[in-house]
């Protein structure tokens, strides 16, 4: 059972690899909920491997280390069992399901959810008015929905889109990766304001990003700097900055000449 | 302009076809037996064979004449069955099938659903197609036939008001010889191919169905066909006319028990469009596949065509095949009228053993012709799937327009999906454009559904039946329904 | 069967000729060979578009097996040759040239390239030297890849099989010139037959460059049919890399029947492109059996056809093993009351997985009278596997020949200019500069010049 004291989420020592590469090298990161947590890095640090990994993605081996969720292990559940848990990854390259509706792709999961939860399914016409509000709240075009899942969507309106599974799914613990690349500025305002409205002290964000500009519109509690598959600093908004503007090479050597 | 005719009230609830269970076998819930008392023919097939089909259907002289004729045709080819099609089944027996079987034990059918067995009505109700006046389908008339015969059909009265014949075909050739005897055989003729040659000499039964001119048919018609007898084949011959400026939208299901032998399903289907008339035929094909070593099964060898014979009218063909251990057909279409239209969405799913080789063909003629063709299959189990389809643009059809689409999902390693078309043009002003795609579901998506909370055994029905959409928007709402539920009973054991 | 018969006994005694000459002056096991390949013959006859044989649906090759060809016993007196060879088919004297005429090796005609080919290393060499020399391999490799057994054509070169090229490139060789084959056929009084074989054998991570081209003598007073029975055999042993090209074209009453048969080892790359015009009849069956894993195959294909000729290329690709790949793409332009026939049949063996294959046909029908049977199958019965496939048939495009008169070009012109760029496609894909720009010419000067009225009137 989860205590207040429990962390929503605590990795510790987590090794990773896949086809035999090691990806992650000992990561050691704790979120508590009402939280926001950013986590910076290269291309190629681990960056994504990390939330994917977190989420239940089958091609990653854990080779070392725990993860507990809400005092759970984590690392023991089937994807969709996390999912129903209140883990949500916001998927850096959203897949197309052709043909799937949205509207019945997104009521499976809600009934997935309610089913885990003990409650009944919605009615069709419950679940229409939900969906509405959550379509305003995260302004897409309400179309959207009514096409199958990101299926001749631009790239903007699939990141949009995982926002808005986001709203109707309100996980405990968010995951975005990259939910800012590739958006131009207007879009990614609107990303940001979804993801803040959605924020409230029982639940918690982590932002995987290569770039600052996201925290402009998120303001983090913390964040992390991710380099060759190791978290090697961890500081306030101030340090999100300064890698701006210094760049991550700053950092390598720096890590490098203390190391 | 169409004359119109009140449908029936809707009921609150859709009824589907399968909502009954069997002890039988229980991932073909269709297969229990009706236990009723029939009148059967000793098996075997020569020329008194089809005089006494003919006789117990009391049929006119010249409709004897033509099934003789037929059977001659039939005769000459020595058993060679046609051998092009991607299927294996060992030879069939034709002397050791039962060709006339009729529930009940005397000549006459029934004429009112009154003096229906009772024993029947309850098995329609099973397979969800009641007959009952208060409990029928609404908005469909039913034409039921099992085995050989017709044992009802519904909404009969309301069709009459529009002038809409919707019967047996065996009744048709008693009371429309006129319409019979100009239309039968002629978009297929016995001497067409093998089974077609077969089923012209002892086709049991089938529906009929002919709306006047003008005339948009206010409700859909059905034909239920239903085989139940042990050792028998089927053998139904369908033939529709839509006359000018009419509309009818006709479906199709069909259900068998299961048993350990293979039972033979030679069916010919004949549709007529003349000028500005449209018909829309959907299928769903469930005959009792096999068990899950390939054991029994329906060999459905079915010879549907359909022809545009006049300018501005349309087919349009929509099939399910989840069923059969074996499916050999090719609904197809005759362009012949100018500016005239046909369609082609077909699901072809394929389990443990089944075998299909399904497509169409489109014989453009007329001038701006135009054709569409839209075939998904799905492979699983050991089965294979093959799409076999040929567009053919006659020098005359100026400003021929085809397209066509297929795709292909496999599920698992040991099935096998396979795309044969077949494209000839002879018109240089045609455009014909063929595409095809054979995938698997991807890890990738299978992962994104599970990350929604979705388990992988939906995540696979979501993405199939996703697969299947653009087909499924072409049936009827009950239809569609059905078609998902059946799709997912039919690939039991074959995902997740 | 009778009808086989009488068609046969016009070979019969041509090959009790051969025979007699081979027993004599052959390995024993070259007369065993062609005794094999002739019974075969006897029994499987010329093939038939009878009911359920897919692989001769739309060909009918009744004109071959009706007319009476006898083996060219003109004597080669190649130098007067000479100058129609040069504007028949493609060269270059730097390449490494081996002209057949009528069949038989011409040293006169040809240009060993001795830089190339003497090196000890490279062999390239006409089959009948390598029988007589004894080539120890040649037993092995020889008819094992062509199953003459199962089509009559084949078994019938086979059979009559003395002459040719032989091409073999040593494990880890780099052939830097073109292998260009020629193989001409002149005049004659009566209607005659060849029987032109190839053998291409490139060894582990050896790479070549090979140019089989099938002509005909165009001008002249006699102009009697002729028959063209072509095999060739290409094998690519692991790491292997081959550019291959094939040009048919042949003279109007030639009848062209090439069979050829690729073997794909592990890793190994195998390009090529296929070039048909003219003949009254030709066929181009082509396979490729890719053999180990990785190996991958890009087949590329154009045709021009007028007047009543008769165009067949049946492509077959068997992926036989996991991660192989391949491309096919395959074009025509028809005219006239021409026909042409594509049958492309992509294999995906179980187990092959992670196969990636795609075919494509597209046609140009340029007159109301040309006909295009295209059938491109796949057969595929693997789960993990990359398979599409499209076709086309169609006239020139309406839109595009508007936008070009609207910028003042006549109809005529803007439709040559389009056809040639449909063309231009595939031409592009000749990485040999002199065959390009050969091939250009050569389609340039038979897209029809007048009838292209199609869409302009619009």
């Amino acid at each position: 059972m989860t205590s207040k004291n429990t962390p929503l989420l605590e990795i510790r020592g987590l090794c990773v690899s896949a086809d035999d590469l090691e990806i992650l090298k000992g990561v050691d990161f704790t979120v508590n909920t009402g939280e926001v947590h950013a986590i910076m890095g290269p291309n190629g640090s681990g960056k994504s491997t990390l939330v994917s990994v977190l989420a239940g993605k089958p091609e990653y081996t854990v080779t070392a280390g725990t993860v507990r969720y809400q005092g759970q292990n984590l690392l023991s559940l089937e994807p969709e069992m996390r999912a129903r848990m209140g883990v949500f990854l916001a998927f850096q390259y959203p897949l197309e399901l052709p043909g799937v509706r949205a509207w019945q792709f997104l009521k499976a999961a809600v009934d997935a959810l309610r089913q885990h939860r003990g409650e009944e399914d919605m009615s069709a016409r419950d679940f229409d008015r939900m969906l509405r509000e959550k379509v305003k709240l995260v302004d897409i075009d309400p179309d959207l929905v009514k096409r199958a899942v990101n299926e001749g969507f631009s790239g903007g309106e699939k990141k949009r889109n995982e926002i808005l599974q986001m709203a109707i799914m309100e996980p405990k613990l968010a995951l975005l990766d990259e939910t800012d690349s590739g958006l131009d500025i207007d879009a990614l305002r609107i990303v940001s304001e979804g993801v803040n409205r959605l924020k409230n002290p029982a639940n918690a964000t982590v932002l995987v990003t290569h770039y600052q500009r996201i925290l402009d519109y998120i303001a983090p509690d913390h964040v992390h700097v991710l380099l060759d598959g190791r978290i090697v600093q961890s500081g306030g908004p101030s340090l999100a900055m300064e890698l701006e503007a210094k760049g991550y090479e700053w950092i390598r050597e720096a890590v490098e000449a203390s190391g | 302009m169409a004359s119109s005719v009140t449908p029936p009230k809707s009921k609150a609830e859709p009824k589907v076809i399968s909502r009954t269970s069997s002890d039988l076998d229980a991932d073909y819930k269709w297969g229990f037996t009706i236990d009723i008392e029939s009148e059967v023919i000793p098996k075997g097939l020569n020329e008194d064979v089809v005089r006494l089909i003919s006789q117990k259907k009391g049929e006119p002289d010249w409709m004897l004449e033509w099934r003789l004729k037929a059977y001659r045709h039939w005769v000459k080819q020595d058993y060679r069955e046609p051998t092009w099609a991607n299927i294996q089944h060992p030879p069939i027996d034709y002397q050791d099938i039962i060709y006339y079987a009729a529930p009940g034990s005397k000549d006459d059918a029934p004429k009112s659903l009154d003096e229906v067995d009772p024993e029947i009505l309850e098995a329609f109700d099973k397979l969800g197609i009641p007959l009952a006046e208060r409990e029928r389908l609404a908005g469909v008339a039913v034409d039921a036939v099992l085995d050989s015969v017709s044992v009802a059909t519904t909404y009969q009265d309301m069709l009459e008001k529009a002038g809409i014949i919707f019967c047996p075909i065996s009744e048709a050739i008693k009371n429309h010889p006129d319409l019979v005897k100009k239309y039968l055989g002629s978009v297929v003729p016995f001497a067409d191919n093998f089974y077609a040659g077969l089923n012209s000499a002892v086709f049991s039964d089938g529906s009929f169905a002919y709306i006047p001119p003008g005339v948009r048919c206010p409700i859909e018609l059905m034909t239920y066909f239903r085989i139940n007898q042990a050792d028998s084949g089927q053998f139904e011959r369908t033939l529709i006319i839509a006359d000018k400026g009419s509309y009818v939208s006709y479906l199709e299901g069909c259900t068998a028990p299961a048993r350990k032998t293979n039972q033979l399903h030679a069916a010919v289907v004949e549709l007529v469009a003349l000028e500005d008339a449209e018909i829309k035929y959907s299928t769903l094909q469930n005959w009792f596949p096999g068990d899950k070593d390939g054991n029994g099964g329906v060999y459905n060898f079915v010879t549907k065509r359909g022809i545009c014979k006049e300018r501005n009218s349309k087919i349009s063909w929509t099939q399910v095949e989840t069923g059969s251990a074996i499916t050999w057909k090719y609904p197809s279409v005759i362009l012949k009228g100018d500016n005239s239209v046909g369609e082609f969405y077909s699901v072809a799913l394929v389990n443990n053993f089944q075998q299909a080789d399904t497509g169409t063909k489109m014989i453009h003629q007329g001038k701006n012709t135009k054709s569409t063709i839209v075939a998904k299959g799905i492979s699983a189990g050991k089965g294979n799937a093959t799409y076999r389809g040929l567009v053919k643009i006659n020098s005359g059809a100026q400003g021929a327009k085809n397209f066509t689409q297929c795709d292909s999902l496999l599920i698992g390693d040991q099935c096998g999906a396979h795309t044969v078309p077949y494209i000839e043009v002879k018109n240089s002003s045609a455009q014909v454009e063929h595409e095809a795609s054979t995938s698997k579901v991807s890890d990738d998506q299978l992962f994104y559904c599970q990350q929604r909370g979705i388990s992988v055994e939906d995540a696979h029905y979501m993405i199939i039946n996703g697969f299947c959409r653009d087909i499924f928007q072409e049936l009827p709402f009950e239809f569609a329904m059905e078609a998902g539920q059946l799709l997912k009973v039919s690939l039991e054991g074959a995902v997740g | 069967m009778t009808q086989t018969a009488t068609k046969i006994s016009n070979y019969e005694a041509d090959y009790q000729a051969i025979r007699e000459q081979r027993a004599a002056s052959n390995p024993a096991w070259l007369t065993q060979l062609g005794d094999q390949a002739w019974t075969r013959f006897t029994e499987l006859g010329f093939p038939t578009a009878r009911r359920g044989n897919e692989r001769w649906k739309y060909t009918n090759v009744a004109p071959i097996a009706n007319a009476s060809f006898g083996l060219s016993s003109d004597l080669v007196a190649g130098s007067d040759h000479e100058s129609e060879l040069r504007r028949a088919a493609p060269w270059d004297d730097e390449w490494i040239n081996l002209v057949f005429l009528d069949g038989r090796f011409s040293k006169v005609l040809s240009n060993l390239n001795a830089s190339d080919s003497g090196n000890g290393r490279i062999l390239v060499n006409n089959l009948a030297e390598a029988i007589n020399s004894g080539a120890a391999n040649l037993e092995q490799l020889l008819a094992k890849h062509v199953k003459f057994q199962e089509d009559g054509f084949a078994a019938l070169n086979t059979a009559f099989l003395g002459d040719g090229a032989f091409v073999q490139v040593p494990d880890g060789s780099v052939l830097q010139s073109p292998v260009n084959l020629i193989y001409l056929t002149s005049t004659s009084n009566q209607p005659t037959v060849c029987y032109p074989r190839t053998l291409v054998a490139v060894g582990k991570g050896a790479q070549a460059t090979v140019i089989e081209s099938y002509v005909g003598i165009k001008s002249g007073a006699l102009n009697p049919e002729y028959f063209t029975n072509a095999v060739t055999e290409i094998s690519l042993a692991e790491g292997a890399i081959l550019d291959h090209y094939r040009v048919v074209s042949e003279a109007k009453q030639a009848f062209h029947v090439g069979t050829s048969r690729i073997s794909q080892g592990h890793d190994s790359v195998f390009s090529s492109a296929s070039f048909a015009i003219g003949a009254t009849l030709a066929r181009n069956d082509f396979e490729v059996l890719l053999d180990g894993p990785g190996a991958s195959c890009n087949l590329n294909g154009l045709y021009l056809t007028a007047d009543a000729q008769h165009m067949d290329n049946l492509i077959s690709i068997d992926h036989a093993q996991p991660h192989t790949s391949s491309q096919l793409n395959y074009k025509g332009i028809l005219d006239g009351k021409s026909r042409a026939v594509f049958g492309g049949q992509v294999l995906v063996r179980k187990d092959a997985q992670k196969v990636s294959a795609h075919q494509s046909d597209k046609n140009l029908l340029l007159s109301s009278q040309a006909e295009v049977d295209s059938k491109p199958s796949l057969l595929i019965y693997a789960d993990d596997v990359q398979c599409g496939h499209g076709a086309t048939a169609g006239h020139v495009d309406k839109d595009s020949l508007f936008y070009l008169r609207s910028r003042g070009l006549d109809a005529d012109t803007a439709s040559r200019m389009l056809v040639h760029a449909f063309a231009r496609e595939v031409i592009e894909t000749v990485k040999v500069e002199p065959l390009k720009q050969f091939l250009d010419e050569l389609f340039l000067e038979a897209i029809p010049e007048t009838g292209l009225k199609l869409g302009g009137a619009a």
